[in-house]
């Protein structure tokens, strides 16, 4: 017998007790919990989001789709960056101020080479208001998930108000499984001295998202 | 389940001895104090965590009921979506299959992702054996390991030391293991935290191999979901070209749907975040993208056993979030060592019992390491009834019975050590059986008062060690209840 069937037998004999239940799963889970917490306009979900992402420590910036690519240049030049990685279907537009040379994001580079580029600018799939989350798809314009890791700047762009939800369940509801997700709330942070929360462990330690109007 | 720490004492005694080390009691009090206040104002922020936690027990309960479905599911999707996957029985399966596919890469050294089953199951100890360096890099376990310590907790494996231990930990032992720790280290929680961002990032990136376990894995769509807060999770699920994670046949759910309810239940019970800095989920492989070979050992080490208990199998809807601990007075004073077992506090106590059995000493003490207060059922946000699993357990402890242990059932015969309650309460039975008796002997105890001792003799003497006896009173409560016409003549 392989440990495969086994298991399964085990299982089996071990739901003996009980009673056989043929109710779709669809019927056998109450869902009374709420599908957001609070009724929000729009522009107060936005607000949200900044309120919480820089609650955990990110860094907020608002702009205009013309104010864009200077913003960038100038959080670039500010952070003393000389190289930024760059995922292949990023905007050209929003790196069109700025002289910083670019990194490819390329299956060849090894996690060694990663590691000297200074900063990381990327796009990013949807925005979690209520909990002040980004999530990452690997999309294009996102990338591989080791280069918003290793380096330790990651300017991220979201369009507000398109790609903001309100709560888990909605932007649950957007994401594909079947893509690699990161979900990142706050730049890298541990709890482990203490139970007391402490920023900057292994992924990047600033972490600044743009929130860009008209979209 | 190996688990076990060879040679641990019963609980009482274990905790005996932690009690008495005041540094332990202040740096858990410290801890807990923290962690408690803050989950109580994360937990408040949404208005409907009772239907949440309602929702998460369901889920469970279903996923349960119906686990063996789902778990050809799992395997299914997984298989489609570029993974392999491996059935192990017990922990020693599961440790040789990860030691087979370590050594077929070729690789003599792994980055470990902070895990419960493989704590569980041994896996740095058997791959120690076998050549291979495991490598932990939660920032906790790295204490852990470095100070050649246990773990204490399942969300902070070193919450039994303060920040001025762990400076030590790291001066000392950082060089044997690779990068030295920084000259003039401080004991701030920044510096500690950078010192192990550099220590570990060399074996990030030179990393040919990861491992894993997974808070959640989606039968649906094959998808795992490891939720963690410093991004060495991150570095160990991307950057290595093997991925293996070993986990719980128990951490299924039905759909990606449900991942709704516990991304919202899991960071707020556990470190008291809205949401816990990263989430990573990952389904098969991914082409250019992460490691290229995915292996899934799915474990069973006991868990069925646990399934086969009519009472005792909702200790499987545990995600693994700690509120139990954070909130338990006993675990408080008591520390994580003195449970004996990866899993210590509430859960501890009634899942090691279940896991392992209740052969050992440790094991069958575990189920009465609690005062029964029920913090830790209120907290829950699977609202798991610990208090009315520990109760079921001690009833099996001292009475024995039928349990299963490895797929078979077998009558576990009364433990020793119990013999004196077996016959107070036998004696107990046949006094209120028996009302003349009874009251004979309640008068000759009212009237003897002054003459009782102050702390039982014999077997007893354990019991009042720690406990006032209660003082009997001048008159037996039916005395008084005939003489007074039930207290009414007295009312007028």
């Amino acid at each position: 017998m392989t440990s495969r069937e086994r298991i399964l037998g085990r299982v089996r004999r071990a739901l003996a007790d009980v009673p056989r239940d043929d109710m779709p799963y669809e019927q056998a889970v109450s869902r009374d919990y709420a599908r957001k917490h609070g009724d929000r306009s729009v522009s107060e979900t936005v607000e949200l989001l900044a309120e919480n992402l820089a609650d955990y420590r990110a860094i907020v910036h608002r702009t205009e789709a013309e104010g864009l690519a200077g913003l960038i240049a100038g959080l670039l030049e500010k952070r003393g960056s000389a190289s930024v990685l760059v995922p292949p279907g990023l905007d050209e537009g929003w790196l069109a101020a700025t002289g910083v040379t670019r990194v490819a994001d390329r299956a060849e580079s090894t996690p060694d080479e990663l590691d000297r580029v200074d900063s990381v600018v990327t796009a990013c799939a949807v925005a979690i208001a209520e909990t002040g989350t980004i999530v990452l798809d690997g999309s294009p314009d996102q990338g591989r998930r080791r280069i918003t890791l290793v380096p330790d700047h990651h300017i991220c762009v979201v369009r507000v108000p398109g790609q903001v939800v309100s709560s888990v369940p909605q932007g649950l509801e957007r994401l594909d499984p079947a893509r690699p997700l990161t979900w990142i709330s706050g730049p890298s942070a541990t709890s482990d001295i203490e139970l007391d929360r402490v920023e900057g462990v292994h992924g990047p330690r600033t972490l600044e998202v743009i929130l860009v109007g008209g979209a | 389940m190996s688990g076990t720490y060879l040679g641990m004492p019963a609980f009482p005694e274990a905790a005996r001895e932690a009690v008495g080390d005041t540094t332990l009691r202040g740096n858990l009090r410290h801890a807990t104090h923290t962690i408690r206040a803050k989950r109580a104002k994360a937990v408040a922020e949404v208005s409907d965590w009772a239907e949440l936690r309602e929702a998460g027990k369901r889920i469970k309960d279903h996923t349960l009921r119906h686990l063996d479905r789902y778990l050809e599911q799992l395997e299914e999707a997984v298989t489609a979506a570029g993974g392999i996957v491996h059935w192990a029985a017990d922990a020693a399966e599961a440790n040789e299959i990860v030691t087979q596919l370590v050594k077929m890469t070729g690789e003599s050294e792994v980055v470990k992702v902070k895990s419960m089953a493989t704590q569980e199951i041994g896996l740095n100890e058997a791959l120690q054996a076998e050549g291979i360096r495991a490598y932990e890099t939660d920032l906790a376990e790295l204490i852990v390991q470095l100070g050649r310590d246990r773990p204490s907790h399942i969300l902070v494996p070193a919450i039994h030391r303060n920040r001025g231990e762990i400076r030590d930990i790291f001066s000392r032992e950082m060089s044997e293991w690779g990068r030295p720790a920084p000259e003039g280290l401080t004991d701030t929680p920044a510096e500690l935290a950078e010192a192990a961002r550099l220590h570990l990032r060399e074996k990030f990136l030179r990393a040919k191999v990861g491992i894993s376990g997974a808070n959640f894995m989606v039968a649906e769509t094959g998808t795992l979901v490891v939720v963690e807060s410093e991004g060495n999770g991150r570095m160990c699920l991307t950057l290595p070209e093997t991925l293996i994670s070993v986990v719980g046949i128990e951490k299924i759910v039905p759909t990606w749907r449900d991942l709704e309810v516990f991304l919202q239940t899991l960071p707020r019970s556990s470190t008291a975040e809205r949401m816990n800095p990263y989430t990573s989920t990952w389904t098969g492989t991914t082409d250019g993208d992460g490691p290229s070979t995915f292996h899934l050992v799915l474990l069973d080490n006991g868990r069925t056993d646990t399934l086969a208990d009519e009472v005792g199998r909702q200790a499987l809807r545990c995600i693994r979030c700690s509120a139990c601990l954070n909130v338990c007075p006993v675990y408080e004073r008591a520390g994580g060592h003195a449970y004996g077992s990866v899993y210590p506090g509430p859960i501890g106590a009634i899942l090691s019992p279940q896991l392992r059995g209740t052969g050992s000493e440790i094991d069958a003490s575990l189920p009465y390491a609690s005062s029964l207060c029920g913090a830790c059922y209120e907290v829950c946000p699977v609202a798991i009834d610990i208090p009315e699993v520990l109760v079921h357990l001690r009833e099996r402890v001292v009475e024995g019975g039928e349990v299963t242990r490895e797929g078979n059932k077998v009558v576990l015969r009364p433990a020793k050590g119990h013999a004196a309650e077996r016959a107070a309460m036998r004696a107990a039975r046949w006094a209120f059986t028996h009302p003349g008796a009874l009251r004979t002997g309640q008068r000759a105890a009212s009237r003897t008062r002054r003459f009782h001792p102050r702390t039982l003799p014999g077997p007893g003497r354990a019991w009042s060690g720690t406990r006032d006896l209660p003082p009997v009173p001048a008159e037996p409560f039916r005395d008084w209840w005939q003489r007074t016409h039930g207290g009414k003549d007295g009312a007028k």
